[in-house]
Formats: structure tokens, sequence, C-alpha cells
């Protein structure tokens, strides 16, 4: 029992990681209805700016703010350089892109920064929350940006006029456009703030994984898998689950015999994917009803 | 070669005329079709050894993407996780040829291997669609090299190191090297696969595979089993990517898991985009593609491969946003426009 409450505690400790991730991952996802690929090379960039900035002698709740405003300008960029000329191609084209995208972010920042690993710093310290060492008081200072990341959209989305705007041209980009939204700029917007809030899952994350141009690529595949298991159409859900992705996967590491560290993303994923047959739309996710 | 437009016409004899027009399009494609096949024939009699070793990869490569085309671009379902399907191929030909059985065997045990393997992960995935689908498979690419590394496969996977193969030589007294020699198989077994495929699209089956992408509930309400046939293209796909695979590691002569990872799958889908999406002849530009395009990268600029590789990624979609098939397709429907107008006298 034991050995089981403390992998339970191990697991929401790195599934705050992947909260977080899953979070900027649901917010492109309402914005332009696909799974963004560059989404964590994006947020590996955003968190060297930071490291750059905090090299140079800047305090770091300086960074940390100018890097998030300089992520979310940079997200508005790519949208409007990069995807407006092509926003009639195909689907699969667009995901090309973001394939593209993701060589491009991951190759320039190798070229510009080295891949030696560095450390990143914690606003919150390292030391250990309740005198076991089990959650540290930076995964708990995480956890709760994540929260209260969370209850930020929640409110930017359900009480605020552009919040509802970006929702009408999501949900209807057609309908919306003949209400007066400029459903173009809306989508821009939700670049920017994917950006900004990847911005901020990578700031949080590097403490924890070092600072190294390939450290977002096996986060973003948990944070995907969290974001789809708790449903891409609500935030709460995909926090939530990157939270039971992180317990899965110590649970199983621990107790499926022979399984050890290289198969437990392996069996994560099999998990998901076996909840996702039984419940198709992810736990908490609607389910999308179309008309014939 | 007779050209539609030299035949004096007026409006009531277009349905004639359009009929004409349409056998003067097949004699071009009959004759850039046979003017192809020359050139694959010549060209590896006239190229360096490595070269032509390259393009048996590009070719097996096209073999892969078709086979992601046949599920993709005609049937609607997205895989990311054919890497998965390719390994299954490479290492049953490599665990075969191991064992002292000819290469030439191994590709329909492989194929069939992969049939039966696509089969069955298609019926679970019949309950996902879209976004979920490709998680669902993007788990299976994953799982794939993890598999490949256990410790209680080793005895045939070879673990982490792989397995080396020895390269066959030419058979009858051929007189090619293996290099040669590889490129004609390759070329055989694909132009069977490529007229198979062209034949499935065009049939009845082809014609209910489309029918499901295009509207799935119509498609049922015809009578067209969804599940059976989904599960069942899930199955050939699997089988031409299977072949590719078997293909590749005779090629190569050697198999590690850590050539199947998700990267392969990426690279597979990237061509597929790239070439055109349901699209069979941009199979072979897609395979081109992904053997070719990141080697010209790192030649261009070793410290930012990858960010060339980006950059020509994003141009070729900016010109060709439906692929090379779609610029082509684009271009001879302006010179039928150009034609038309000048041959027919005006309404």
């Amino acid at each position: 029992m034991q050995l089981f409450l403390h992998q339970v505690l191990a697991g929401i400790a790195t599934g705050g990681i992947y909260a977080c991730m899953g979070l900027a991952v649901v917010m492109i996802y309402q914005a332009i209805d696909h799974l963004n690929f560059a989404q964590g090379e994006m947020a590996m960039f955003s968190t060297f700016i930071a490291w750059q900035l905090i090299q140079w002698g800047a305090p770091y709740w300086v960074a940390f703010v100018l890097t998030v405003a300089i992520s979310f300008a940079a997200g508005i960029a790519i949208d409007r350089i990069v995807f407006k000329p092509i926003h009639n191609a195909p689907v699969l084209s667009h995901i090309v892109v973001f394939i593209a995208l993701l060589a491009i972010l991951n190759s320039g920042a190798g070229f510009i920064w080295d891949y030696q690993i560095k450390t990143f710093p914690s606003p919150f310290g390292t030391g250990a929350l309740f005198g076991q060492n089990l959650i540290s008081r930076h995964d708990a200072g995480m956890i709760s940006v994540t929260l209260m990341m969370l209850v930020l959209l929640y409110f930017f989305f359900r009480h605020t006029r552009i919040g509802l705007a970006m929702r009408a041209a999501a949900a209807s980009p057609d309908s919306a456009r003949l209400a007066g939204i400029r459903v173009g700029w809306m989508i821009a917007l939700g670049w920017g703030m994917a950006a900004a809030i990847g911005a901020v899952a990578g700031m949080m994350i590097a403490p924890v994984v070092f600072l190294e141009p390939n450290m977002m690529i096996s986060i973003l595949l948990y944070g995907f898998a969290g974001a789809v298991l708790g449903g891409l159409t609500s935030p709460g859900g995909a926090v939530l689950g990157g939270f039971m992705v992180g317990i899965i996967e110590n649970l199983a590491a621990t107790y499926i015999p022979g399984a050890g560290r290289e198969l437990k993303l392996t069996i994560a994923l099999f998990i998901i994917v076996a909840v996702l047959i039984v419940k198709p739309g992810g736990m908490f996710g609607r389910r999308v009803v179309s008309r014939v | 070669m007779q050209h539609a437009a030299d035949i004096p016409r007026d409006v009531a004899v277009s349905a004639e005329s359009r009929a004409s027009q349409r056998t003067s399009f097949a004699v071009w494609r009959a004759g850039v079709l046979v003017v192809c096949l020359a050139l694959a024939v010549a060209l590896p009699f006239g190229l360096k050894n490595f070269f032509v070793f390259q393009v048996t990869l590009a070719v097996i490569y096209a073999i892969a993407i078709l086979g992601l085309n046949l599920l993709t671009g005609v049937n609607g379902q997205f895989s990311l996780g054919h890497s998965a399907f390719y390994a299954i191929g490479a290492y049953t030909a490599a665990i075969m040829m191991n064992a002292d059985i000819s290469y030439v065997w191994t590709l329909p045990a492989a194929g069939v291997v992969c049939l039966v393997s696509g089969f069955l992960f298609g019926l679970p995935a019949l309950r996902l669609e879209g976004i979920y689908l490709a998680l669902a498979t993007f788990a299976l690419a994953d799982a794939t090299p993890q598999l490949l590394k256990v410790n209680f496969l080793e005895d045939w996977t070879g673990g982490v190191q792989g397995i080396s193969l020895i390269k066959p030589d030419a058979p009858f007294g051929l007189p090619l090297n293996s290099d040669q020699w590889l490129y004609f198989l390759t070329l055989a077994v694909a132009a069977l696969l490529y007229w198979c495929a062209v034949n499935l699209v065009k049939s009845r089956t082809g014609r209910a595979l489309i029918a499901i992408r295009d509207h799935p509930v119509a498609a049922s309400a015809m009578g067209i089993n969804v599940s059976l046939y989904k599960s069942l293209i899930f199955g050939v796909s699997a089988l031409y990517t299977g072949v590719a695979g078997a293909l590749g590691a005779i090629a190569i002569a050697f198999v590690a898991p850590d050539s199947f990872t998700f990267s392969l799958a990426i690279a597979l889908f990237v061509g597929l985009v790239v070439g055109g999406v349901g699209s069979i002849p941009g199979t072979l530009f897609g395979g081109a593609f992904v053997l070719f395009v990141p080697n010209i990268a790192e030649s261009v600029s070793k410290g930012l491969a990858g960010a060339v590789y980006g950059f020509i990624l994003i141009l070729l979609i900016y010109l060709m946003p439906s692929g090379a098939a779609g610029l082509v397709r684009l271009l001879v429907g302006r010179l039928k426009v150009v034609r038309d107008k000048s041959g027919l006298p005006a309404r």
C-alpha cells in the first residue's frame, strides 16, 4: 500500500508536466481543430529564449513575462506568415507543415544554443515539499501554475466577449464570420495563446528535465496522450488526463512484470487506446454528433 | 499520334470529339509509361552502384507509401504507425533468411504476415477515427522498436544489435552485380504491386473504399459492409508496407530496431502528402522525396540540416498544396482548357 501511494504521488509529480503540455495542446486544438506537432518545439524554443534572457542578467520573473509576451507574438506571426497562405490546403498538408516547423525549430535551437544540456532555474526552489522526497517544491509550484492557468482559461472562454468569439470561430467559422467575427484573427489569437501557454509549460518543465533541443519530443507525446485521454474539447479533462497518464505510467512500470523503463510509455499508450475504444470521445470530451 | 485539336469540330459533334480526345489522352499516357519504363530499365547501366542502391531504396519507400496511400488516400483512415508494418516485414525477411530460406520466399511471407497483423490491428481501430486513430497507430509505432529489443525475443530478433544479412547475387548467371539485380527485383515487385493497386482502386471494391472515405453513412446505407472493408484495407495496406520492409531488409542487408522508429512513420507520411494523397503515381515522387531530400538538406548545411529540410517542405506545400499529383492535375487541366479554347469555334 505504501509503495502504491508513493507511486501515485510520483505519478502526480510527473503528471504535472504532462498536464501542463496537455493544456497547451488543447488550447491550439480549440483554435485550429488539429493537433499541432510543433507545439513541443515551440515551447522548447521559448524556454531557450527565457534561458538566454536570464543569462543576460534579467531577473527570473522579468524573463518569464518577457518570454510569454515574445512567444505570444511569435505564435501570431507563425499563423500569419506560415499558415495564412495555405489555409485552403488539405488538412494533411497542414500536418506536414507542422512537421516542417518542428524540424526547423529543433535544428535552429540546436544551431543557436548547441545540444549540451543546460540547467534552468526554478522560481519555487528544489527542496522537498513535506519532508519526504515525494513531491518537490518545484513539482508543487508547477502543478499550481497549471491549475491557475486552467482557471484563467476557463474565465477567459466563458466570461469574456473575445473568448466567446474564439469559441464561435472554432465551432462554426462561416456563421461566426456572418456575425461579424474576424475568424482569421481569432485563429491567430489561438496560436498566440497556445504559444504563450507552451512557453509557460516549457519554463515549468525545464528545471525537471533540463534544457536541450530534444527535451520536448517525448513530453509532447505524453501531453497528446493526456489531452486525448481527457478529451480534446475540454481543458480541464486534458489536465486531469495528463495527471492520469503520469500515474498510469508509474504504476505500469512498478506492477507489470518485465515492463521496466523502456516499455512504460508503450504500456501507457495501450491503456489509453483501450480507454478510447470504450469511450471514443475521451473521458471528459463531448461526443461530436454530426448531422447527415 | 492523332491530336484531338487537329480534328475539325463543331458543337454538334462535340461528344465524338470528346471521345477522341479521351483516346488521345490514353495514348499519351501509355507513351509516357513506356518511356518511363525504358528509362527505368536503362538506369542501372549508366550510373554508379551507390546511386543504383539509392534509387532502389526510393522505389522501396514508394511501395511503402503506396500502402499508406491505399489506407489514407483511398479509404480515409489516418495512420502514424506504418513503420510498425515496415518493421514486421523487414524482420520476417531477416529471420527467414537467417534460417537459410531463400530471399525470394521472404517477400510473400512478409506480405501474408503483415496482411494478417494489419487486419487484426484494423479490427479494434474500427472504433477510432481521425486524431484518435492517429494516437492508436502512434502507439503501435512507438511500441515496435521497444518490442524488438525485448529480452525473450532476442533469440530471433538479435536484440539491439539487430541482424546482419548477406546481399543476394543475381541468379541464373545474369551479368549483373547484386545492387543492379536487387534494383531489377525491386522494380519488378513494384510494377506488380502498382498494377494491383491501380486495378484495386478501379474495381467495385475500390469504389466501395472511396465511398466509405467520402461518406461512411451513405456508404453503409448503400449496403457496403463498412467494418469489413475498413479492416480489410488496413490489412492490404500493411501488406504493401510489409513487402516494402522485406525488400528494404534484403537491399540494406541489415535490420535493427532503431531503424523502425516513429521518425520512419513520419517520413512515410510526409512522402504521402508531398506525392499527393490519393494519387498512385504520386507515391513515386514521395519515395524519392523521402530518400533524397534529407541528403540534399545535409549537403546544404550540416548544422542546420533539419531547418533546410523544413524549409524545403514548407516551400513544396506552398507550391503544390495537394502534392505533386495535385500540381500535375492542375497543369493538365490548364492545358486542356487552353486546347479547348483554341480548337473550338467560339460559341
